[in-house]
């Protein structure tokens, strides 16, 4: 199953991607700030993540991607 | 060269601008230019061309931005308050690095003035065409036949350079009906082809071209109005024109460009006839002004005399040109009014050309 | 295997939008459509004056910035030049529904074959929240500190409802991007804009309720409620005209 990645420097922190999951299970991390200074969002159980990319859908910023080569 | 043909200035300007390859015209109606987008209307159709009426002199200016921005020989015309409009769209045309024509059918102002001719836009159109630093090339042809030679050049000279030329005409000149010859020329209607920079679509081929006149970083946009004032230089350089009768030995110098140096070269005539040393400079070009043509042909005057239709608006470029060098007086009519050569040559009489 | 990543057509750089605004969003669905329809090398896009002033840098394919307002105008020249190209505006409510209303309303009256994608978040974002045409009653900006009253500051321009009296109109449609189902038909609106002009039948505009958190003053994820509870009721989602005009 294609899982999500977050880009960790082009995350701006909104968070509208956890709006969206079906799971409840992207969230905003509140331990490490990217270069930009945001806490990013991250997937918190990558098992039950069902790639359905509705967290991608809400991105503004193409921070996430679902599928392709993100998982290598 | 075909025939002669008589024609009225604004209806010869517009031919010319089919000839010279001017693909779309975006206009809007306005006295005493009107007839240049009734002329395009009926003809830019059979060629292949684009006539379109905007809703405002604004849109219209925005739309030769747009089309000029994709690389497209554009004009639009209009009349001093249409050209007051205009001025923001010319901007960003000079701040895009765009080449255009624009053409100014002068008229009396401020204001709503009046329609009769005028040359009160000079200030405008030489030293403030729109905010910031810029220029555009500025032609001041003195017949219907001279415009229709200018216009060619115009939309060369603005490609070559990649900046907005003016061609200013006035009331007197577009209304006027002169015989004309175009020379025999196949219509070819410009493409984009030799504008690489033209945002026209990159067809997969190039990276996206960007039509801009923005840049936030202060270093940046110096930098970029610096290139634009180097090749501004080359502009002076070698395309400033002046036209220049009985200066040789003349004491008495008249300056004065479009209409009223056709005027003003009657007086010149006149003065000759009754044995006054008079000589006369006609600037084809008002941006760049002929300063070494002018300081040339002034060489043996005594006196220099500006004529105009406004209250005295080259004359400033005159003295700052001849550097106090000589006396330089000023002669003006203004709202629509046309000075006589009657007048003109008192003017030269009194400034001590009989003595 | 579903995938999900940047479409070609939007460059790979960081926006400088606030986080949270939907301009992202927006951005991406026009660029998916270009890609989904092939015609990257053959678009030409349009940008305001406002917030995305700079979306020149984001878009791979040809553009051009317009002075504030003047989109359409600047679009029609290019369309006008090239009718075979995709000529697309992409507009603010200050740049679209304020200083350019007369670009705005005479592109749409002449059936100029461009789409327009107008982004509506009640306020000059830009410049740092100011009183827009499409604020609504009540609303406080920087410049109607105490809410917008409609005995002064008169009442906000619905642009769809307006535009789509007009003959030369052969879509007018809004929507919002503030869930994934709205993500979705945003960007069906925007595909119908675009086909309608490969097929050179009139204007097209996709009006989005969209957001400005930091003007707002709202988390992005409360500002998503804001269009939901206070911008939809005021401004109606859907289609106020649909249908070829030549």
């Amino acid at each position: 199953m294609a899982k999500m990645r977050v880009d960790f420097d082009r995350c701006k922190g909104c968070g509208l991607c956890t709006t969206s999951c079906p799971k409840k299970i992207v969230k905003l991390q509140t331990e490490k700030l990217n270069k930009k200074g945001y806490y990013t969002a991250v997937c918190v159980d990558d098992d039950a993540c069902i790639g359905c990319a509705l967290c991608a859908v809400m991105c503004p910023d193409c921070a996430i991607t679902v599928g392709g080569d993100n998982n290598g | 060269m075909a025939e002669k043909t008589l024609m009225k200035g604004n209806e010869a300007l517009a031919e010319a601008a089919i000839r010279a390859g001017c693909k779309c015209f975006f206009g809007y109606p306005i006295t005493p230019q009107t007839e240049i987008s009734a002329y395009l209307s009926k003809r830019m159709p059979k060629v292949g061309g684009v006539f379109l009426q905007a809703e405002s002199e604004v849109a219209a200016i925005n739309m030769v931005y747009g089309c000029a921005g994709s690389g497209i020989r554009c004009m639009t015309s209009s009349s001093s308050p249409g050209i007051s409009l205009k001025t923001e769209g010319i901007s960003y045309i000079a701040g895009a690095d765009l080449p255009c024509v624009i053409i100014n059918v002068q008229r009396g102002g401020p204001g709503l003035g009046g329609i009769q001719p005028s040359q009160a836009d000079y200030w405008q159109v030489t030293h403030a065409l729109g905010h910031g630093d810029f220029h555009a090339l500025v032609f001041a042809p003195a017949s219907v036949q001279e415009m229709v030679n200018t216009v060619t050049k115009a939309f060369d000279l603005a490609d070559q350079f990649r900046m907005p030329a003016v061609i200013l005409a006035d009331g007197l000149l577009g209304q006027m009906m002169e015989p004309v010859q175009f020379e025999e020329c196949e219509i070819k209607m410009s493409d984009a082809s030799k504008k690489p920079w033209a945002a026209c679509g990159h067809k997969n081929e190039r990276k996206h071209n960007i039509i801009n006149s923005l840049y936030l970083k202060p270093e940046q946009l110096e930098d970029t109005i610096k290139e634009r004032f180097e090749r501004y230089e080359k502009v002076k350089a070698n395309h400033t024109e002046a036209v220049c009768d009985y200066c040789e030995d003349a004491e008495i110098v008249v300056v004065a460009y479009g209409s009223t140096a056709r005027l003003a070269k009657s007086a010149v005539d006149a003065a000759r006839k009754e044995g006054i040393k008079a000589g006369i400079v006609r600037p084809v070009t008002l941006w760049p002004f002929p300063v070494n043509e002018l300081n040339e042909a002034c060489r043996n005057a005594k006196k220099v005399l500006t004529v105009e239709m406004s209250m005295g608006q080259m004359v400033d470029d005159v003295k700052l040109a001849l550097n106090c060098s000589k006396p330089v007086e000023f002669l003006g009519r203004t709202g629509g009014v046309i000075p006589k050569p009657a007048e003109i040559l008192a003017k030269i009489k009194e400034m001590g050309g009989n003595d | 295997m579903p995938e999900f990543k940047r479409p070609h057509a939007l460059a790979d750089i960081t926006t400088h939008y606030c986080p949270g605004c939907t301009h992202g969003i927006v951005h991406r669905l026009v660029a998916e459509v270009i890609d989904e329809m092939g015609i990257e090398g053959d678009a030409i896009g349009v940008c305001p004056v406002g917030c995305s002033v700079m979306a020149y840098d984001y878009f791979n394919c040809d553009m051009l910035e317009a002075s504030h307002g003047r989109a359409p105008a600047v679009a029609t020249g290019v369309k006008r030049a090239n009718p075979d190209k995709f000529v697309f505006t992409y507009q603010g409510d200050g740049d679209l529904a304020a200083i350019g209303t007369a670009e705005i309303v005479h592109a749409a009256t002449r059936g100029e074959n461009i789409t327009v994608i107008f982004i509506n978040n009640t306020t000059y974002g830009m410049t740092g929240g100011q009183m827009a045409p499409t604020t609504l009653p009540g609303q406080v900006t920087q410049t109607t500190p105490y809410g917008r009253d409609t005995s002064v500051e008169g009442f906000p321009v619905r642009v769809c409802e307006m535009l789509s009296q007009l003959s030369g109109v052969a879509l007018a449609e809004r929507v919002t991007v503030i869930d994934p189902k709205n993500v979705n038909i945003a960007k069906k609106a925007i595909r119908k804009g675009f086909e309608f002009q490969k097929n050179k039948q009139g204007f097209s505009i996709i009006e989005v309720l969209s957001t400005c958190p930091t003007n707002w003053g709202k988390t992005p994820v409360e500002a998503l409620d804001r269009v939901r509870n206070e911008m939809i009721p005021y401004y109606p989602l859907g289609v106020y005209k649909e249908g070829a005009v030549r």
